[in-house]
């Protein structure tokens, strides 16, 4: 298995006549935080059931810390920890017996199992709330309690099914943020699905996008933008027809225009901005900000060229 | 597998305690009432009889039937319709932790409160209504009691976890559940009303000695073999890929 935590081989789900997994490859590499990116009903929910062995593939395989999900899916549960679509949290519950119902479900010591419990909910800023029915809370404060709960057995491998959706800017922000020391601490892998761009960009070290259940792409965020041969857009005065025509003219770009003081590039896939810059420069265009392509352009981009590919390609 | 068991008995208590808002509220109404009720007022109302009674056995071992049935909807349904589900089966428990840990809490309850009860109600009839001697159930009553209150727990646990791993919702579930209860009580009195003459009589000679070990004995047995294949369909029915989809 060596570097690898999961590895999937043309794993495809059908339901009925829909195929929501549709001959899915993908590699992620251990100690990674791995992006699963895609619309609503792409497959990502999907995908999590089938590698932690909830769901048993249609075709093709996969393996989870080099356990097959098929016939070895309790080796997988019980080394890895899983925020799923719902938080599943025991509302009646405290946030203390929340953890301590799943402590005990991994067997931890009552000892080393208390002391992680406060661990975590101190790092989390729950401690003071520890006894209070987890049903009084804010959506976030219970996305994080179950966090909490995803990594209180010190699992190898974690799935996290879209752990910001539907809470405030803030409050997501604030999860991100915990979430990504958490992370980082615990040296865990982390496959988390999320169809939030920024949340990706700024957590993920590797990313693939599923659209239908297809992988669109896979790679490093900055690889993906470089591919997907995106656009850049740069707030400038004093363009001319000159300076466009230059632009235009140059192989890297695909395209180029400028309206409402705001230039709007459309770069070949590797093209680098550093150079067409310059040249802007030495043409006399004051420039006053320069906005490369965000995951998020690469994605709709992604998911535009495959409705206009599908059903052919 | 026995510390996992533990582990969600422990957890189906806590959330029946919790089910009236804090720990509390729930010792009163799911065992200080059940208590107060079994144990202490009944019996204090029915004197010396409440122990003597012949249809003591046939009455206790009935209750649990009723105490697990009221619960019971909300084994699976009610983590199905809370979304907890799905976390719990992506842990390291196995299926049969999961299931034989919720029955095994249903029948401890049940079980554990009919025997309860029946020990606080002897202790209230001797002390409300003191005899020269000590009021005691006899020694065939009691064990009658703990076997048959076994076997039906289970009955009504296997049997209503069943109902509610199929079931949509929890009201489907205790709907359900409260038919094929009505059903078999019903059926059972209304039984006992249409059966001729000759037949009641050689049902009333079984339950009377010589013959009741051996009757005693037989509905055991008919008991055990119901409780397993309840049991066994609903350990057939337990499919984590089942209860993800459903």
């Amino acid at each position: 298995m060596g570097d690898i935590a999961i590895r999937t081989h043309e794993l495809t789900r059908d339901f009925g006549s829909l195929r929501a997994v549709d001959r899915l490859s993908i590699e992620v590499p251990t100690g990674a935080i791995f992006g699963f990116l895609g619309p609503n009903g792409s497959g990502k929910t999907t995908t999590i059931r089938m590698l932690l062995g909830l769901l048993e593939p249609s075709a093709g395989r996969a393996e989870v810390l080099g356990y097959d999900t098929k016939t070895q899916p309790d080796q997988i549960r019980l080394r890895a920890g899983a925020l799923l679509e719902h938080h599943g949290l025991y509302e009646r519950f405290s946030a203390w017996d929340n953890l301590e119902f799943y402590g005990r479900i991994w067997r931890l010591p009552r000892r080393e199992r208390h002391a992680r419990i406060e661990e975590l909910l101190r790092r989390l800023d729950l401690w003071d709330r520890r006894h209070e029915s987890v049903g009084r809370w804010s959506r976030g404060m219970k996305q994080k309690l179950a966090v909490a709960r995803a990594l209180l057995h010190r699992p190898r491998i974690v799935f996290l099914d879209e752990p910001t959706a539907g809470l405030d800017p803030v409050a997501a922000a604030s999860l991100r943020e915990d979430l990504a020391s958490l992370v980082r601490q615990e040296g865990v892998t982390v496959f988390l699905t999320t169809h939030n761009l920024a949340e990706a960009e700024k957590l993920c070290h590797a990313v693939a996008v599923i659209s239908k259940g297809k992988l669109l792409a896979a790679g490093h965020p900055d690889e993906l933008r470089s591919r997907a041969g995106v656009r850049a857009e740069i707030a400038a005065r004093g363009v001319d027809d000159a300076a466009l025509a230059a632009l235009r003219a140059r192989p890297e770009v695909h395209d180029a225009g400028y309206r409402d003081a705001r230039l709007t590039i459309e770069l070949r896939p590797g093209a680098e901005l550093a150079p067409l810059i310059s040249l802007l420069v030495e043409a006399g265009v004051r420039i006053e900000e320069v906005r490369k392509a965000s995951l998020e352009d690469v994605f709709l981009t992604l998911i535009e060229e495959e409705k206009r590919c599908s059903p052919t390609c | 597998m026995l510390a996992d068991v533990l582990t969600m008995v422990w957890k189906e208590w806590k959330e029946l305690l919790l089910s009236r808002g804090g720990i509390r509220g729930g010792l009163i109404s799911t065992v200080g009432i059940p208590l107060a009720m079994l144990g202490v007022y009944l019996p204090w109302q029915n004197g010396p009889e409440w122990v003597t009674t012949p249809l003591l056995p046939a009455a206790w071992s009935w209750l649990p039937l009723l105490l697990v049935g009221a619960l019971v909807a909300d084994s699976f349904a009610g983590e199905r319709e809370r979304k907890t589900l799905e976390t719990l089966l992506a842990s390291r428990l196995s299926d049969r932790a999961i299931l034989v840990g919720k029955i095994a809490a249903l029948v401890g309850y049940g079980w554990g409160l009919a025997l309860s009860s029946l020990v606080l109600g002897t202790i209230t009839v001797n002390l409300v209504h003191p005899q020269k001697t000590l009021l005691l159930p006899g020694g065939n009553t009691v064990a009658v009691i703990v076997v048959f209150g076994l076997l039906t727990s289970l009955l009504a646990a296997a049997g209503g976890v069943l109902i509610s791993l199929r079931a949509a919702s929890v009201r489907q579930a205790a709907q359900i559940n409260s038919l094929a209860l009505m059903g078999l009580i019903l059926g059972a009195v209304g039984l006992g009303k249409t059966l001729p003459p000759v037949w009641y009589a050689r049902v009333a000679a079984a339950f009377t000695p010589p013959n009741l070990l051996r009757t005693e004995i037989l509905l055991a047995t008919a008991f055990l073999v119901i409780d397993a294949a309840l049991l066994a369909a609903a350990a057939l029915r337990f499919q984590r890929a089942r209860l993800i989809l459903d």
